[in-house]
């Protein structure tokens, strides 16, 4: 059966109902453009949630752990015996041979790593707060993490400036009425204390970290643990962050030390996310289905009205699913001119929350809010706004074409 | 000489339910090619019911319709709407021409449905069958814009667009006024001269003797069939109508 017969009568059942035909094609537009919005303000603000987390973390972490706790000299001593309640040894062995793993590492990968040394202490000044002590080489840090760029007051270089200097974080600096140039009081765990200068502020924008996290020189952080010479960690920068958990399993299986890639290390962050990706994803679903209820209302009235031009089809010959193809058709008329229309407003909508500035509480600043534009977003919102149309098309069309022409005749008759 | 296009055996319809209803009581009928038949009766006896089962618009409880020598019985319902399509061309009391397209769309339809012409042959022979039928100038037209004597021509001339063998009428003129009852019949009778077959349902006497067979239908049965001299032949019908 000639097809465009069929999409001739479907425009000409859509263009001769002008005012409806624009209803449904609103509700249509308004799902999609609404759903774009959506899917950019939600995806933009993770993806710069995410890229301040990335920028502020070591994408690749290599601790001197195993994952499984080491084998205990009694059980060495003792294999046949099961022994329970033994105190495990687990002193801090550091990493060896840091330096020649180091180059093994940059050998392939495709990005660069650091050595550092994590501790806790208590800083004083005043008042007195636990803190990460993070030993660095300020010449190599600069390699494997944004700080030189999150720095407020000094450089990262002025670490090497001042016997026992520290870089600490502006919202620690603000608690404890920090400025550069103060000298503070470090404590570690086990006793050792040493005055230090402060010689610098950054921002990262992440509260644990500026309130929790402060740098020294390798040197000074190997003092504080009371283990010189150690190295315990080795902190990696990728070019691509995203293949960060590849790269982790790739250095784990070849160095054997724990590698914590940053989506491990923040995984409950993540999975919060997917919880949040799952709300709004079904949000946005039941807006588009929502949106083409107006099809279906259109439809079932269309049908409704045309009982007897179907009819008419009928007993003319036409075939029963071509004369309920005709109605689909017309669902899809009014989908595909809303979805269009939907892509505008979503543009739009999207284009006017990115002019809006809000003040963020990461950075501190007053920042446009973040929009990603993803031509997914109208592909997807489209076309499943497209199939809802059909879809709600689909149940009136079947019910009215199934109507006997004669029952219809003998009635207007 | 007498090819048989039509042909009914034993055509029952009954309607099963709360008060079961017998419409058509086992009629049989061969109408031959070219003929035109005249089906009268008192109303309700049951001949819209049978002309629908002629056309293929509703299948039988029992018995056979068999167009141009095909049984119909075993049809899906697919295969009579292409039979309805191409063999078959109704026309009802009321025009039903659909209300958005011009008197040529409607009658383009059915060629359109089928697709086998090029759209320019579509539009000459459209063209054609409205001109033959008086209706040049009202091609572009809409239905609204018709009286009803020339809705009903445009209804003629799209039951006639894929040329089929069997124009089924149901009282086509039972709206008009009698001088487009005359131009209906005249059409018809020209139909079936020209070598269609031609059924029509009709109250009125006088236009049944301007067919070549007039059957009387009494509760769903044939009960008397009229033929040769009880219909006066061309020039005596013109009597009447000239008084
Ligand atoms: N769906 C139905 N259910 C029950 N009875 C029906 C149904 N359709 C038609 N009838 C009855 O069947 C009988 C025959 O109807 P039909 O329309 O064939 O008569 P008709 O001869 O065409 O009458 P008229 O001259 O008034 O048009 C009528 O008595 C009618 O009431
Ligand atoms: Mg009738």
């Amino acid at each position: 059966m000639a097809g465009n017969l069929l999409v001739n009568i479907a425009w000409t059942h859509v263009t001769t109902r002008v005012r409806q035909t624009l209803v449904g094609m609103a509700g249509v537009a308004m799902g999609v453009g609404f759903t774009i919005m959506m899917a950019g303000l939600m995806e933009g603000s993770q993806i710069d949630f995410l890229r301040q987390l990335v920028d502020t973390m070591p994408h690749v972490t290599v601790q001197d752990e195993r994952r499984a706790a080491p084998v205990q000299p009694a059980d060495r001593e003792y294999g046949a015996v099961q022994m329970s309640n033994v105190a495990n040894v687990n002193n801090r062995p550091g990493i060896r041979h840091p330096e020649s793993m180091m180059a093994s590492l940059r050998s392939w990968l495709p990005g660069d790593v650091a050595p550092s040394v994590r501790t806790t202490a208590i800083i004083d000044h005043g008042g007195r707060v636990g803190i990460t002590l993070i030993g660095i080489d300020p010449r190599l840090e600069v390699r494997v993490s944004k700080l030189a760029s999150q720095m407020r007051e000094g450089q990262v270089g002025d670490l090497q400036r001042a016997p026992n200097a520290v870089i600490i974080g502006l919202a620690l600096a603000d608690k404890l009425a920090i400025k550069t140039g103060d000298t503070v009081s470090l404590v570690a765990g086990q006793g050792t204390q040493v005055s230090s200068t402060v010689v610098g502020v950054f921002r990262s924008g992440l509260k644990r970290v500026d309130e929790g996290q402060i740098y020294a020189t390798l040197g000074t952080a190997q003092v504080m643990m009371g283990q010189s010479g150690i190295i315990n960690e080795l902190r990696v920068r990728l070019n691509n962050p995203l293949i960060a958990d590849t790269i982790a399993k790739r250095v784990e299986g070849q160095i054997g030390y724990k590698s914590v890639s940053w989506q491990e290390a923040n995984s409950d962050l993540l999975s919060s996310f997917a919880v949040r990706d799952f709300i709004v994803l079904t949000v946005m679903g039941a807006m588009l289905l929502t949106s083409s209820f107006a099809t279906y209302n259109i439809i079932s009235t269309i049908t409704n009205e045309k009982r007897q031009d179907i009819a008419i089809m009928k007993s003319l010959g036409m075939r029963e699913t071509s004369v309920r193809s005709i109605f689909i058709m017309e669902a899809a008329m009014i989908g595909l001119v809303g979805m269009i229309a939907g892509w505008a407003i979503g543009y739009a909508l999207c284009f006017g929350w990115s002019q809006i500035t809000i003040y963020n509480t990461l950075t501190g600043t007053n920042v446009p809010i973040s929009i990603y534009y993803s031509p997914l977003h109208y592909i997807v919102a489209g076309g499943i706004s497209l199939l809802c149309c059909t879809g709600a098309a689909f149940f009136p069309a079947r019910k009215a074409t199934r109507v006997h022409p004669v029952e219809i005749i003998r009635g207007a008759s | 000489m007498s090819e048989i296009a039509l042909q009914a055996v034993g055509l029952v319809r009954r309607i099963e339910g709360a008060v079961s209803h017998t419409l058509v009581n086992g009629i049989d009928l061969a109408v031959n090619k070219g003929e035109f038949v005249a089906i009268t009766g008192p109303s309700g006896s049951g001949k819209s019911s049978l002309l629908y089962l002629l056309g293929l618009l509703d299948a039988p409880t029992d018995g056979e319709v068999i167009i141009c020598g095909q049984p119909t019985s075993k049809l899906s319902e697919d295969d009579r709407a292409h039979v309805r399509l191409t063999k078959c061309g109704f026309v009802f009391q009321f025009h039903f021409l659909l209300p958005e397209f011009t008197s040529l769309e409607n009658v383009l339809l059915p060629m359109r449905a089928e697709g086998k012409m090029s759209e320019k042959d579509m539009l000459a022979r459209g063209l054609d069958l409205l001109g033959s039928l008086g209706l040049k100038d009202h091609a572009q037209k809409r239905p609204n814009q018709l009286s009803g004597g020339q809705r009903q021509r445009v209804a003629i001339a799209r039951a006639l667009s894929n040329r089929p063998e069997i124009i089924v009428a149901d009282e086509p003129t039972g709206a008009l006024d009698t001088s487009s009852t005359e131009q209906v019949f005249g059409i018809l009778r020209e139909i079936a001269d020209q070598g269609r077959t031609v059924v029509v349902v009709t109250h009125d006497p006088a236009l049944a003797t301007r067919a070549d067979r007039r059957l009387h239908i009494v509760d769903g049965k044939i009960a008397q069939t009229f033929e040769g001299q009880k219909l006066a032949p061309e020039p005596a019908v013109a009597a009447p109508t000239d008084q």
